[in-house]
């Protein structure tokens, strides 16, 4: 247990399986990012956090005293069923919608002070292009409206365009792009100011499987690479274990966490084809599909 | 010869042999037939016209073209800056619809004697602003329309930024407007030149295309006023051309593909 993050235990409270905890000795690698150093404060910390929609009168509660705490760097994956408020506890650390009630902090800061500090950067499930501009001007975009000069602005495009492998493409426009092509874009766009936090909505929902597990492959290098820390929802149980350092498992009406799981994989392990095949990886889906779940699932059960 | 060639080719052939076509029958219809020129003045007639009267045709064709010009601009801007504030603030949109629904059902022929006595029998005022109440009509519509396009997912992204109004409105709600407002302008510039032509029949100096193409009907002068008509179909052709242009330049910079 001494490798388990500290949010873990602190979340100890919100249903975790105990056959999840039983199991943790036995992981291959480390879990989670490095510890932190002593002072740096966690990226994100939600407490008691509830959201209710609509009037009074018809009102949904979206989510319910939610409790979650991302260390610096660790990557972190939102799984649950429709309406269980994944998107939504997103939306709220990137301050894109109020809480009803609770707090959160990031980077130690309120959600609105970090916002206005970008020190987060966001993809959706849709890419969420500007039509008009081209690959270089849709990823240079943040980076004019915060006024980096020309000359900066260009060295920082040129460099993401290659890091998301569009080297051929800085040109041309949304519309001549694949799908995978354009949210590689938007991913290249929300890494544009160097951000210590990527949140990220479902941002391979809309590809076609081959094209996902590849994107998968390419945000795990990435992620590596910066060492930020990501908040990733998704409602694909694979795609979760592969790419996150922990899961965390929510369930709907109201919207809560009910479980989480810590994946095992270090960071340093290499996402790629030998990882999708490896009987530890099972091991974890069927974990995350139990706890999804509520129960054992009775043999194949199917998840998405 | 490659199909999209021989479309290309097609395009501009078969117009151009429609109105040879066109105007062989009307000819036709003036020298063997017989049609009485008071019925139907031949082409040849007023080519005839359009040449003896060409200095007087060319006035007429700047006089009438520079009041569709001045009420288009004038329309636009205005149009455009009403349509921001309308989009920006409800309140103000709510107090516009009434006024645009006004100005949208308003007959030229009721407003152009009032304005052309108001402003006297030798300005081109009165004129000039109903070009430019008929410009503002469509252009005021469809940029109020084309301010709504942005997406929710815009919207926050923006928001992410903690972009400016002014830099989420430079930045992607003026270039999601602008087909819009092209559109708008496109057939602002048709309804320009109409109404500089038609607010010349009621009343003010008698210069431009209408006032000539009412004299000369007015004289029986059938071929004449033939010739400026056709002087005015040129100038509403130019107009429409123009904005054409002006749309495909912006679509070039601003190309508005489809997104995911």
């Amino acid at each position: 247990m001494s490798d388990t993050p500290p949010s873990l235990a602190k979340n100890a409270d919100a249903g975790t399986d105990p056959a999840v905890d039983a199991d943790q000795p036995s992981r291959s690698g480390r879990p989670g990012p490095a510890p932190t150093p002593f002072g740096s404060v966690d990226a994100v910390r939600v407490r008691g956090v509830t959201k209710t929609f609509g009037s009074r009168k018809n009102q949904v509660t979206a989510l319910s005293e939610v409790d979650l705490t991302v260390p610096s760097g660790e990557f972190v994956a939102l799984i649950g069923p429709s309406g269980c408020g994944k998107s939504t506890l997103m939306r709220l650390v990137a301050d894109l919608e109020q809480p009803s009630d609770g707090s959160i902090e990031v980077f130690g800061k309120t959600a609105t002070q970090a916002r206005k500090d970008q020190d987060y950067g966001i993809a959706f499930q849709q890419a969420g292009l500007l039509p008009w501009r081209t690959v270089s001007g849709n990823i240079g975009l943040p980076l004019e409206l915060h006024g980096a000069s020309r000359a900066e602005r260009k060295s920082r495009v040129a460099e993401l365009v290659e890091l998301v492998g569009l080297g051929d493409f800085a040109k041309s426009h949304p519309d001549q792009l694949s799908g995978g092509m354009q949210q590689r874009v938007a991913i290249a766009r929300s890494l544009a100011e160097r951000p210590r936090l990527l949140l990220m909505d479902e941002p391979f929902g809309a590809l076609d499987e081959m094209t996902r597990e590849r994107m998968q492959a390419e945000l795990a290098r990435i992620a590596q690479e910066t060492g930020a820390a990501v908040i990733f929802v998704t409602h694909s149980i694979p795609e979760a274990v592969f790419l996150a350092d922990r899961v965390v498992v929510m369930s709907a009406r109201p919207g809560r966490i009910t479980g989480q799981i810590v994946t095992g994989i270090a960071r340093e392990v290499t996402r790629d084809q030998s990882l999708r095949e490896d009987p530890a990886f099972f091991a974890k889906v069927t974990e995350v599909r139990e706890a999804l779940h509520g129960a054992p699932a009775s043999g194949g059960a199917e998840e998405r | 010869m490659s199909a999209p060639a021989t479309e290309r080719i097609g395009k501009i052939v078969a117009p151009v042999v429609v109105g040879a076509l066109g105007l062989a029958l009307w000819q036709f219809l003036v020298t063997v037939v017989k049609v009485s020129p008071v019925l139907l003045p031949g082409p040849e007639q007023i080519w005839q016209e359009w040449q003896d009267n060409s200095t007087a045709i060319r006035e007429a064709f700047w006089i009438t073209g520079t009041n569709a010009l001045y009420g288009l601009v004038f329309g636009t801007v205005v149009g455009i800056v009403l349509a921001a504030l309308a989009a920006w603030a409800r309140l103000i949109d709510g107090m516009l619809a009434f006024v645009v629904a006004g100005l949208a059902v308003i007959p030229i022929v009721a407003l152009a004697p009032v304005l052309n006595s108001m402003y006297g029998a030798d300005s081109q005022y009165g004129r000039r602003a109903i070009a430019a109440i008929a410009a503002f009509v469509p252009v005021y519509v469809n940029t109020v329309r084309g301010l709504r396009q942005t997406t929710p997912q815009h919207r926050d992204l923006m928001h992410s930024y903690s972009a400016s109004p002014w830099q989420t409105f430079r930045s992607l709600t003026l270039p999601s407007a602008a087909p819009f407002i092209l559109t708008g302008i496109r057939v602002a510039s048709s309804l320009a030149v109409i109404s500089a032509l038609v607010a010349e029949y009621f009343g003010g100096p008698r210069k431009g295309l209408g006032s000539f193409i009412s004299t000369s009907a007015a004289t029986s002068a059938y071929a004449r006023a033939g010739a400026y008509v056709m002087a005015a179909i040129v100038l509403g052709l130019v107009a429409y051309v123009a904005t054409v242009l002006l749309e495909r330049l912006v679509q070039w910079r601003l190309p508005a593909g489809g997104t995911r």
